[in-house]
């Protein structure tokens, strides 16, 4: 496994030195990865009797209930939208794209969070990426599940949608390659691929833990059957360890090429508003930005109800707040760039879009979004709103809300192109919000089901860093010959 | 603690690997296959009509021209399917009382019309015309084959896009003089390719537009 001396230096960052002799800093309550007592059986018990042990809360058949129920919903839209078409849609000339394009940016954005945090934390070696890693790479997969359904609902025909994979079909063509559309379907499906192989992988150790504390027949020969005959022998861990390394290698470039690909439908076409180099990185930067906010609007209220102060501390609310602060800066310095090069430009359809974006008839949703996603999250600078739950789990949301917004606002610029003969108003009708009402009974049902059924938080990891920080503290302490019981 | 799963579960796992690559292969081999196939294409297969017409006895046999029957060929998007009359301006005199000609006599008395089945039908979301192919040299026997030799007729070709493409990405392989379009016998005389490149230039046809979506699908 990686070198982990780092740890030192990261725990210590937050170290004073008043009488010259380091405190170290892992007695500090805020750069703390995990809580008191942490031992190898407390964080493996602590995570798998969620799984085996707990009985099913009213809490979670409540919330279960209600995004089954939503999934329900989303049954229905997909019904009536095959029964009739895309015309139940709000989309019509001249905005051909509305809900399915914004919704699928959105979804697509917020899956970004648990690539990031899965593959980019762990090559830069940050170990507090291990207690939310699992889940935000679970979030990834659900979200990219929920985003894929609009593109492939929004072509009309989703029966058909293999046309869109180059095969050597009997019409004698292949797909457009220069369309960024076909781009998409490449990123999107890669995209997918790579996070369920991630994910999967990660979870075959803790699977097989799960395998061997469980009681019930079914439960062992299910559990065991996914385990894929792990035994986790010193060969096992090797080539694990190696692959996962791979998966996290193949994973990184994603993180920025996807996003990237997606914004790429809107710049590469010649549109007054879309056609700017800067949508790929600020896409990007928006991606994470919604993904961390996502991540945090979920974990928030699960830390609470399974009581999981120790696993997910302080410590990891902080960074993740620092991450969507630092994103919320790269995105807000994206729409000044908007607002600059769009009078810069000279071009007359330049400026006269942009002044309709802020001051045209939709106007209303781009102050909105200012205040979601850059007015409000100025908060962050704020050490109390970073690790108070209540206001953090707020601005969470209401960069959900801003990041959907942007979106939104970008796809309305359709209304108005060249031509005011052609020039057109945008309104959703009722199956709009009722699909998307939907993928969020998608993504909800998925997720109460993982927390239920799998070990939402890495246990194998966690160990290991349990092994790694009480190592050291066993090392610093050594002087006052402190034993530090680890038990197994 | 017994094991869960037996020593065999390993060997099982394995071959589930090539297995399951093996069955996902199998079934897209076996869709793509389907879709080639004479089942899903309707070609070469014989069609049985209200009337036993041949091909073969009116056309090698008697001599008749294509469009003394499909008489808008060169006008219409569609070639024509002749009326009953055109039936009777020979069957009222020859085979008179043949037992196999009742329904066209039927047809003739009663006034309603044959119902023939359509031997070559193109999905609606296709425009063709047969009056521009038959101008720019492109011979019936081409696509719809050697029709006098067809007792009962059939499709003579798939039908499929990659078939309209292959001839509209290079017609010089499959052109022919316009005075020779109706000429079921006819070969070129010396190389296909070279009198195509010099009767594709003659005729104005603009090759690259021949692929533009719009041609076909409207």
């Amino acid at each position: 496994m990686a070198d982990r001396s780092h740890i030192k230096g990261s725990l210590d960052a937050g170290s004073g030195s008043s009488s010259g002799k380091l405190t170290p800093s892992y007695l500090d309550p805020d750069y703390r990865v995990f809580g008191d007592g942490m031992t190898y059986k407390s964080v493996t018990d602590k995570v798998t009797d969620i799984v085996l042990k707990l009985k099913t809360s009213k809490g979670w058949w409540l919330g279960f209930g209600i995004s089954f129920m939503a999934l329900q919903v989303l049954v229905i839209s997909i019904i009536y939208l095959l029964i009739k078409g895309p015309g139940i849609w709000g989309v019509n000339n001249p905005s051909m794209w509305g809900f399915a394009i914004i919704n699928f940016v959105w979804w697509i954005g917020i899956g970004h969070a648990g690539t990031l945090i899965s593959a980019i934390l762990l090559l830069v070696q940050q170990d507090w990426r291990t207690s939310i890693n699992r889940f935000a790479e679970a979030m990834t997969v659900f979200a990219v599940m929920c985003a894929g359904l609009f593109p492939l609902l929004h072509v009309g025909r989703p029966w058909l949608a293999y046309w869109m994979l180059p095969y050597p079909s009997t019409m004698g063509i292949w797909p457009q390659f220069r369309s960024p559309l076909l781009w998409d379907v490449f990123a999107i499906s890669t995209y997918l691929t790579v996070s369920v192989l991630f994910w999967y992988l990660g979870l075959v150790p803790d699977l097989a833990t799960l395998r061997d504390r469980a009681v019930k027949k079914a439960k062992k020969v299910i559990y065991g059957f996914l385990a894929l005959g792990w035994r986790g022998s010193a060969k096992h861990w090797d080539r694990f360890t190696t692959a996962y390394l791979i998966l996290a290698g193949l994973s990184t470039p994603l993180v920025l090429s996807v996003h990237s690909i997606v914004s790429l439908d809107f710049a590469v076409s010649n549109l007054p508003g879309w056609h700017t180099t800067i949508f790929p990185p600020y896409f990007v930067a928006g991606a994470v930005y919604s993904g961390f906010a996502m991540v945090l609007t979920v974990m928030i209220p699960v830390r609470h109800v399974f009581g999981l102060h120790d696993i997910l501390t302080l410590r990891h609310l902080n960074n993740m707040s620092k991450v969507m602060l630092a994103m919320g800066l790269v995105v807000a310095y994206g729409y000044a760039m908007e607002a600059f090069f769009a009078f810069y430009s000279g071009g007359q359809y330049e400026i006269q879009a942009f002044q309709n974006r802020v001051f045209g008839p939709y106007g209303w949703s781009y102050w909105a979004l200012i205040l979601c996603n850059v007015a409000i999250p100025q908060l962050l600078w704020f050490r109390r709103f970073r690790v108070t739950l209540v206001p953090l789990w707020m601005i969470s949301n209401i960069i959900n809300i801003g990041m959907w917004l942007e979106r939104y606002v970008i796809v309305i610029t359709l209304t108005r192109d060249f031509m005011t003969s052609s020039w057109g108003y945008y309104v959703p009708t009722i199956w709009d919000w009722s699909l998307y009402l939907g993928t969020f009974g998608l993504f909800f049902t998925c997720t109460f089901l993982f927390i239920r059924f799998l070990p939402m938080i890495n246990v194998f990891e966690m160990r290991e860093l349990i092994h790694h920080v009480k190592h050291h503290e066993h090392h610093d302490k050594a002087g006052h010959g402190t034993e530090v019981e680890v038990s197994h | 603690m017994p094991q869960i799963f037996p020593r065999s579960a390993n060997a099982t796992a394995r071959a589930s690997i090539l297995g399951s690559l093996l069955l996902i292969g199998g079934f897209l081999f076996f869709l793509d296959s389907f879709n080639r196939s004479n089942y899903q294409t309707n070609q070469s297969l014989e069609i049985v009509q209200p009337v036993m017409f041949e091909h073969t006895r009116h056309v090698a046999g008697n001599g008749l021209d294509c469009r003394y029957c499909h008489t808008s060929v060169e006008e219409s998007h569609f070639a024509g399917i002749p009326p009953v009359e055109t039936c009777m301006t020979c069957h009222s005199q020859i085979l008179k009382g043949a037992p196999i000609l009742q329904p066209v006599r039927n047809s003739y008395e009663m006034g309603a019309p044959l119902e023939w089945v359509r031997v070559h039908d193109l999905g609606d979301f296709v425009y063709f015309n047969h009056s521009i192919h038959i101008a720019k040299g492109m011979a019936c026997v081409t696509c719809h084959g050697h029709v006098d030799e067809m007792a009962l007729m059939w499709q003579e070709n798939t039908l499929q896009m990659q078939w309209c493409l292959d001839c509209h990405r290079a017609p010089e392989k499959y052109i022919r003089p316009r005075e020779h379009v109706f000429d079921l016998d006819w070969e070129p005389e010396g190389d296909q390719i070279a009198m195509g490149d010099s009767l594709v230039e003659a005729y104005n046809i603009n090759v690259g537009q021949l692929t533009n979506c719009s041609i076909c699908h409207r």
